[in-house]
């Protein structure tokens, strides 16, 4: 039997760029096949070539074993090919139902629309294929994983047999990934057949049947779980080997840095976000701060760095009470952060790399004089950081809006790291990022740790804070819950941890750190 | 016993809310961007500076086609001669248009056969009096400068400034208060004050709608045409009642001293006062403090990402309240150099809707301080060349409010045009360029 879905020699350029160099793919009837590469490998272009957003310069495809030309979306979906993008094409007023069936919608006579047939219709459609979803909800209120699922449910509703999933799991808890993961397989089991983008390593080898790997716009290999590792493929995928455990000197650590005593904060919605938290970082150690997203984390680090007034509680940062001061006055004692949500805070997009690069010191000299901006001090700094951090940009005049997530995340640690630092708050460092670039910024901060920097790790990456925390405190429900040290610790205690509960070998150390605490 | 502590107490410095980025915001986000140069390309930069100005060239040019075809439908010299023929018709039609435009070219900038003939003749007066459109088109871009910079400034740092026209009149107010109310002043000290006097004016009516965006989040767009409001009565009330100019039957102040009035570089009628020269430094100020100094680059950020420049260490509410305060400054000054330099007294309903016509300035101006010029110089010579059509063909002046309105349609939908000239997308960077392309 022909595969399902067959690319052939599939080549596209762009200006200055080969985004898919002859690129042969197939897909077979039911199968997973996940789509591996970093960042700017070309697995989008060349998934946008299927759907009918870009023309190919060559190549051919194959659906069903007969060739199809594709000029538009309109052509891939009459093909059966449909595609959950990264970011959802979804109508948020609008409600489940009425989002699934939008632009096929049931009328009954005269045109007039009829929602309880297309509420009945979605929920069978859900029912049937283990996508739990309320018809009637609207999709303004509903979870990131649930309207990824209506999502899905559209291109079931137009009768998709092949489905194209972009990057899934970037805006997913690991909780919601777990389930996406459930639906995929069951998905297959119902004679649908999946494609699945992403560059996480631990998600492929979890989900996929078989694995494909593009490395600049060309077929680097494929293969199937069994027979790949992480570190194998992180290799295939960067085309050096990836050092995927960071090496990681022993911890000296010196004075404290960051003194947090029994800190309150309250949220936007005037909840208590954070409630009752003290902790300490000292020169030369990372702590780390797990938790599941939400439970108060994004809050802590807001106050820490005087994005946020608590209600109560004293901050100090090498000895001086910065309790409620302005970022600047706390940025001027020596701390860096790196924040969450790096295009909402971190950077000013419309601006260029090299305005980036100074915004936190672009008031001073040697980049003004008096108030006059010395714009060629501001550039000759930003190309040498260029060149240090490796952020691969057209130039330094480039707006920061169009580089790449990995190559934005260089500039603000770049900018961050480049200053003389005591402090470095590092929130979810790497979201979003590919292996190389994880790699980098992982070294680069434990680099940090050894100059003697206190560095407090903020991440719901499991992962990533077992890896670089020297103590790791978890956060639940705006307490700290357990400090551990990180060598005495199993991912699962973590994780159980995570939820709240105490597993019963920790007792001890959590004792330990109350103790400590009250000093 | 930490827990008594823990009592909410009055949230003094409870970090405001941010302006929340609204349809209006994407636009100005839009118009905003840091310029972007790509590597190499310092040579051509007026190449890119034409890229940057083809789009607002070409609205242009399509507002004038489209105000020729509305001048030919709406001639009844047209209908008559559609009855003869199609033919005649077109011809007339053809001939209305020409004869409209020609009118409005030598209304806004001379008639070249005179120019030529007075510079001939060497009279000095007959130059001066065949050069003088161009000169009074000059005297009608002088307040759209000052009022398109206004609203430029305040898009730059993420504000919507629909309030220039009442800081025009209320600059104009105290301007004028102070123009005839100080007697005795030489020019030298006097001048200087009343210029003084009316950006103050201004400023503080763009301060209140800043404060109140920056303390209560109050939408600056709500609060500015609010004042507007307040400031169209308080003039009214000004000119019936305290500043009325005594033994006047009209309602206009007393006549500004002299001492007060900016320079006319010639004997009357030729009005071209030194305001004009002014609003050009001006322009050139704003340029300046927007793209080199930290404070310009305090209050792009603000405007660019408002969220980036408080973790930056940016004091947004302050910059907010200081974006509108120099705004309002700006148009006051709009409104003090036409009554220093061409009134020379405060009557009511003076302005006819610079302040309006700004916002469509800094629109057509890319927010940059040489597109507004630019766009101030194009909307002057539309707007004194608009009587000479009239006179000279019939077709009414407010054939050019319809004119400005196309080209601002135009450029609020550049895709429109993109498609009718078959313009290709710009890349990202092109958009902005014309950022740098002045003095740097």
């Amino acid at each position: 039997m022909a595969p399902i879905l067959e690319l052939r020699g599939i080549t596209k350029r762009f200006p200055g760029i080969l985004a898919n160099d002859h690129i042969d793919l197939t897909l077979e009837h039911g199968e997973i096949l996940a789509l591996l590469g970093e960042n700017g490998a070309g697995k989008t272009t060349l998934m946008n070539i299927l759907y009918g957003l870009y023309q190919p310069d060559e190549g051919e495809i194959f659906v069903r074993g007969r060739k199809l030309v594709v000029q538009q979306p309109s052509d891939a979906i009459r093909a059966g090919i449909g595609m959950v993008h990264q970011h959802f094409m979804l109508v948020p007023v609008f409600t489940v139902a009425e989002n699934v069936v939008l632009g096929q919608e049931k009328t009954r006579a005269a045109g007039f629309l009829n929602g309880k047939a297309a509420a009945e219709q979605v929920r069978a459609l859900s029912q049937a294929h283990g996508l739990e979803v309320d018809p009637e909800a609207y999709v303004k209120d509903l979870a990131v994983g649930v309207q990824q699922r209506v999502e899905i449910l559209k291109l079931l509703y137009r009768q998709a047999d092949i489905l194209i999933l972009d990057e899934p799991t970037a805006v997913l808890t690991p909780q919601e990934s777990e389930e996406l993961f459930n639906v995929m397989r069951a998905l297959v089991l119902k004679d649908k057949s999946i494609i699945f983008i992403t560059h996480k390593l631990r998600e492929v080898l979890e989900v996929a049947d078989r694995i494909t790997v593009l490395r600049r716009g060309a077929v680097v290999g494929t293969t199937t779980p069994p027979k790949a590792s992480r570190a194998k493929l992180a290799e295939m995928m960067v085309g050096r080997e990836v050092r995927l455990e960071v090496a990681k000197g022993k911890a000296t650590p010196g004075q404290p840095v960051l003194e947090v005593r029994d800190l309150v904060v309250i949220n936007d919605r005037r909840q208590v976000a954070v409630d009752g938290i003290s902790l300490e970082v000292r020169e030369g150690e990372v702590l780390g701060i797990a938790g599941v997203q939400g439970n108060g984390q994004t809050e802590l680090v807001e106050v820490i760095t005087g994005l946020r007034k608590p209600l109560s509680g004293t901050v100090r940062l090498v000895g001086k009470d910065v309790t409620g001061a302005a970022p600047r006055r706390i940025t001027e004692l020596g701390a860096a952060h790196v924040p969450e949500d790096r295009q909402r805070d971190g950077l000013v997009l419309p601006y260029s790399v090299a305005d980036n690069l100074a915004l936190q010191t672009y008031y001073r000299p040697p980049f003004a004089r008096g108030v006059v901006l010395r714009q060629e001090e501001i550039q000759r700094s930003a190309e040498a950081r260029i060149g240090e951090f490796d952020i691969r940009t057209p130039g330094a005049k480039t707006p920061a809006g169009s580089l790449s997530g990995g190559n934005q995340q260089k500039v603000i640690v770049a900018r961050e790291f480049s200053r003389p630092i005591r402090l470095l708050v590092a929130s979810q460092p790497t979201r979003g990022l590919d292996v190389g670039s994880i790699e980098y910024i992982h070294g680069r901060i434990l680099e940090k740790r050894q100059e003697g920097c206190a560095v407090l790790l903020v991440s719901p990456e499991l992962d990533e804070v077992l890896e670089l925390s020297d103590r790791i405190a978890v956060m639940y429900r705006g307490r700290i819950v357990a400090t551990v040290a990180a060598g005495r610790v199993t991912k699962q205690q973590v994780g159980l941890l995570m939820a709240g509960i105490v597993p019963e070998g920790l007792e001890e150390q959590r004792e330990v750190r109350t103790v400590e605490v009250t000093l | 016993m930490t827990k008594a502590k823990a009592k909410p107490k009055p949230e003094k410095g409870k970090p405001r809310p941010l302006p929340e980025p609204d349809a209006g915001h994407a636009l100005v986000q839009e118009l905003m961007a840091t310029p972007a140069e790509p590597p190499g390309a310092k040579r051509s930069w007026w190449r890119r500076a034409g890229r940057v100005a083809l789009v607002p060239a070409l609205a242009v040019l399509s507002g004038l086609i489209l105000g020729g075809i509305l001048i030919a439908v709406t001639s009844p010299e047209v209908h008559a001669a559609l009855q003869v023929s199609v033919i005649d018709g077109i011809g007339t039609a053809f001939v209305v248009v020409f004869r409209a435009y020609a009118g409005l070219l030598a209304g806004a900038f001379g008639d070249p056969f005179r120019m030529v003939a007075a510079l001939q003749s060497g009279d000095p007066l007959a130059i001066r009096r065949a050069f003088n459109p161009i000169l009074e088109s000059m005297v009608s871009a002088t307040p759209y400068i000052f009022a398109g910079l206004s609203v430029a400034l305040a898009f730059r740092g993420g504000l919507f400034n629909i309030g220039a026209e009442g800081q025009i009149f209320v600059g104009a107010i105290t301007a004028t208060y102070v123009g005839y109310a100080l007697v005795g002043l030489p020019t030298i000290i006097h001048l200087p004050l009343a210029l003084a006097a009316g950006a103050l004016g201004g400023a503080l009516w763009g301060f209140i709608p800043g404060w109140l965006k920056a303390r209560t989040g109050a939408h600056e767009v709500i609060n500015t045409i609010m004042m507007n409001y307040i400031a169209f009565r308080l003039s009214d009330w000004l000119l019936t009642g305290p500043m009325k100019a005594p033994g006047q039957f009209n309602p206009v102040s007393p006549t500004i001293l002299e001492s007060a009035w900016l320079p006319q570089f010639f004997e009357q009628p030729i009005r071209i006062h030194l305001g004009f020269f002014l609003a050009l430094a001006t322009a050139y100020a704003v340029y300046w403090f927007l793209f080199r100094t930290t404070w310009g680059f305090n209050l792009r950020t603000v405007g660019a990402n408002p969220n980036a420049a408080r973790y930056a260490g940016i004091k947004t509410g302050r910059w907010i309240i200081l974006t509108m305060t120099l705004a309002g400054a700006l148009a006051g000054l709009a409104g003090t150099t036409e009554v220093l330099g061409v009134n020379h007294n405060l009557a009511m309903a003076f302005s006819s809707g610079y302040g309006f016509d700004s916002i469509a300035l800094a629109l057509l101006g890319r927010s940059h301080p040489l597109g507004v010029v630019l766009a101030s110089l194009l909307f002057g010579t539309l707007r004194s060349g608009a009587t000479r059509m009239r006179i000279v063909s019939g077709v009414p002046i407010d054939i050019i409010s319809v004119i400005q309105a196309m080209i601002l349609a135009f450029m609020a939908a550049p895709a429109i045009i993109r498609t009718i000239y078959r313009l290709r997308q710009p890349a990202e960077a092109e958009e902005e360029v014309l950022v740098r392309g002045w003095g740097g």
